[in-house]
């Protein structure tokens, strides 16, 4: 059961019981939605931009533990980023819990969000994990409709 | 070789010297369930998404390619007639399963979608005109509305559904109600896959013809679990897949009643639905070949009627008991976990166990549940609207076989005290 706990770390459940940065943001301008069909998940994403920089971010929607921590997090790392630095992050996440990221490669820019590395031993969950991070790469891009993981 | 004579023989095997049914015994009969998953043994619980293969079925879609593989109603030669005469005794098979009354009522699909989708695009598109109505109910699975959408779409027709209480069960006198001059057909499920339950269909059938309205059953839940008898029911159209009770993927059953499928324009055109072609005109064939163009899906036709052959070697009634006793005793224990509630309480269930955790998204009991070996299913099961219904995004779902065993409840029960536990 040891692969439980990889995947279930207290830092992601405490995160989905608690999630931070949920609420609606009214100085939004921009948001996107995300949609998981496989499992129901929903997010939707609010980004207050400020030139090229991510003054402020929230979250809403349902979601599985995983989803909601990953979206939890997702904000806390990147308010205050640059777009380009959050989508640098995104790439690095996404490489983790896919198992790819290159061998002896830093983590020290995914911070706290390496406890997400379990998922790659879970290849059905990492749309759960990126769902948040596919959102917002479609906020920042301006995409109208609902990104989905499918 | 076996022949056209091929009946359902309704010899009882499973059943102890003491006369009890033996489910180790059944067991037996499954490859599949004898193997560890993450360290633990397979507890497969997801049966109403597909169920396992005996291994009398493996073994006739291996017989068959190994000693009768050839195209059907073609050749003249050996192997072609014996193809066609295993595909035509499968048929026969169906048709004593589900007690048509013709076997040329016995139309192979892919599927129950296939068998839907050939019903509303071929009487459906002939008969529902602008301003009629097509009645389905709120428990419907997305494969028995969205067909019936695009039809309306498509006729600018109007799409009725009849409500569900919270229980999910079918309101019958909003059923009945809805039965206006302008239905020209209600489809309906005969057991919900989300729910578990059993609509009262006879009467459902019943409420329908005293209306003129023709009836199609979207049988895919109910076939593994129960005896269905088209004649009884006076259903107009049935129709189910063969996975889901014991048989091969992609390989399904339309029944209709001959009258109407003999009004019926064909679905897909080409070879074997025809019995002449010239450039000028085609004659269509005879049933139920009309509508089966192209060759045909042979060796899972043999594998259906190989799967029909066990079910009814086990014994409708048995399974019906033995699942029944199941599903009791797991509702019972389930039900009883703190912060679990079951989704779908009506009177009259079948196999199916839904149920959500408070403060625990079924996505998470799931991969929880698969770390312990047991196999369930987890997402909103293709019926949106019936999550909608119930303000859940998704329901983990057990759902039983007639292979499953109370150790295996047991097991579930355990593993779902181990996912309170990671989030407690």
């Amino acid at each position: 059961m040891s692969d439980l706990r990889d995947l279930y770390q207290d830092v992601i459940l405490e995160h989905s019981k608690a999630p931070r940065n949920y609420r609606e943001l009214p100085a939004a301008n921009h948001k996107a939605e995300g949609f998981n069909p496989l499992c129901g998940d929903r997010f939707t994403v609010y980004v207050a931009l400020e030139g090229d920089a991510i003054r402020d971010i929230s979250f809403q929607g349902s979601g599985c533990a995983i989803s909601k921590a990953s979206a939890s997090m997702m904000t806390q790392i990147v308010k205050g980023k640059t777009m380009a630095e959050a989508e640098k992050i995104f790439g690095r996440f996404h490489e983790m819990v896919t198992g790819h990221a290159p061998a002896g490669g830093s983590e020290s820019e995914l911070g706290k969000l390496t406890v997400f590395s379990g998922v790659s031993e879970f290849p059905v969950r990492v749309k759960c994990a990126t769902l948040a991070w596919h959102t917002l790469h479609a906020a920042l891009e301006g995409k109208q409709d609902p990104v989905s993981t499918e | 070789m076996t022949s056209a004579a091929r009946k359902l023989d309704g010899e009882k095997r499973p059943v102890s010297a003491t006369g009890r049914f033996d489910v180790e015994r059944v067991r037996a009969d499954f490859p599949i369930l004898h193997q560890k998953v993450h360290g633990h043994p397979l507890v497969y619980l997801d049966n109403a998404a597909t169920s396992q293969k005996p291994r009398a079925v493996i073994d006739a879609i291996t017989r068959y390619y190994e000693g009768s593989n050839a195209n059907v109603h073609r050749g003249v030669h050996f192997l072609s007639e014996n193809a066609t005469e295993e595909y035509e005794a499968a048929r026969l098979t169906v048709q004593e399963f589900l007690n048509a009354a013709h076997s040329r009522e016995i139309v192979f699909v892919r599927g129950t979608t296939e068998g839907i989708n050939l019903v509303a695009q071929t009487f459906g598109r002939a008969q529902v005109q602008a301003g009629d109505e097509v009645l389905i109910t709120a428990m419907e699975h997305h494969s028995n509305i969205v067909p019936w959408q695009i039809l309306c779409d498509e006729k600018r027709a109007r799409l009725r559904v009849a409500s569900i209480n919270d229980q999910g069960e079918l309101l019958l006198d909003e059923f009945a109600n809805l039965l206006g001059p302008r239905t020209k057909l209600a489809a309906v499920t005969h057991v919900s896959n989300a729910l578990g339950t059993i609509n009262p269909l006879k009467r459902m059938i019943e409420m329908a013809h005293s209306r003129n309205v023709p009836v199609l059953v979207d049988g895919a839940q109910a076939v593994p679990h129960m005896k269905v008898d088209v004649q009884d029911l006076d259903c107009d159209f049935y129709t189910f897949s063969g996975h889901k009770v014991y048989g091969p993927t992609g390989i399904g059953v339309l029944y209709g009643k001959a009258t109407l499928l003999h009004a019926m324009p064909p679905y897909q055109s080409g070879g074997d639905m025809i019995s002449s072609v010239t450039f000028e005109k085609t004659t269509y064939n005879q049933l139920p070949y009309k509508f089966e163009a192209g060759t045909p899906h042979i060796a899972r036709v043999i594998g259906l009627g190989a799967a029909l052959q066990y079910v009814d070697g086990l014994g409708m009634e048995n399974i019906g008991a033995h699942e029944h006793d199941l599903l009791a005793y797991a509702t019972e224990a389930v039900s009883a976990i703190p912060g679990v509630r079951l989704i779908g309480t009506a009177k009259e269930k079948a196999s199916v166990l839904s149920f959500v955790i408070e403060d625990i998204h079924p996505h998470d009991i799931g991969t929880i549940l698969d770390q312990q070996g047991i196999a369930i299913r987890t997402g909103h099961h293709c019926s949106q609207p019936v999550m909608e219904r119930f303000g859940v995004p998704a329901t983990a779902r057990a759902s039983f076989a007639v292979y499953n065993t109370r150790k295996e409840v047991d097991a579930l029960v355990r593993g779902i005290e181990k996912v309170r536990q990671v989030f407690a």
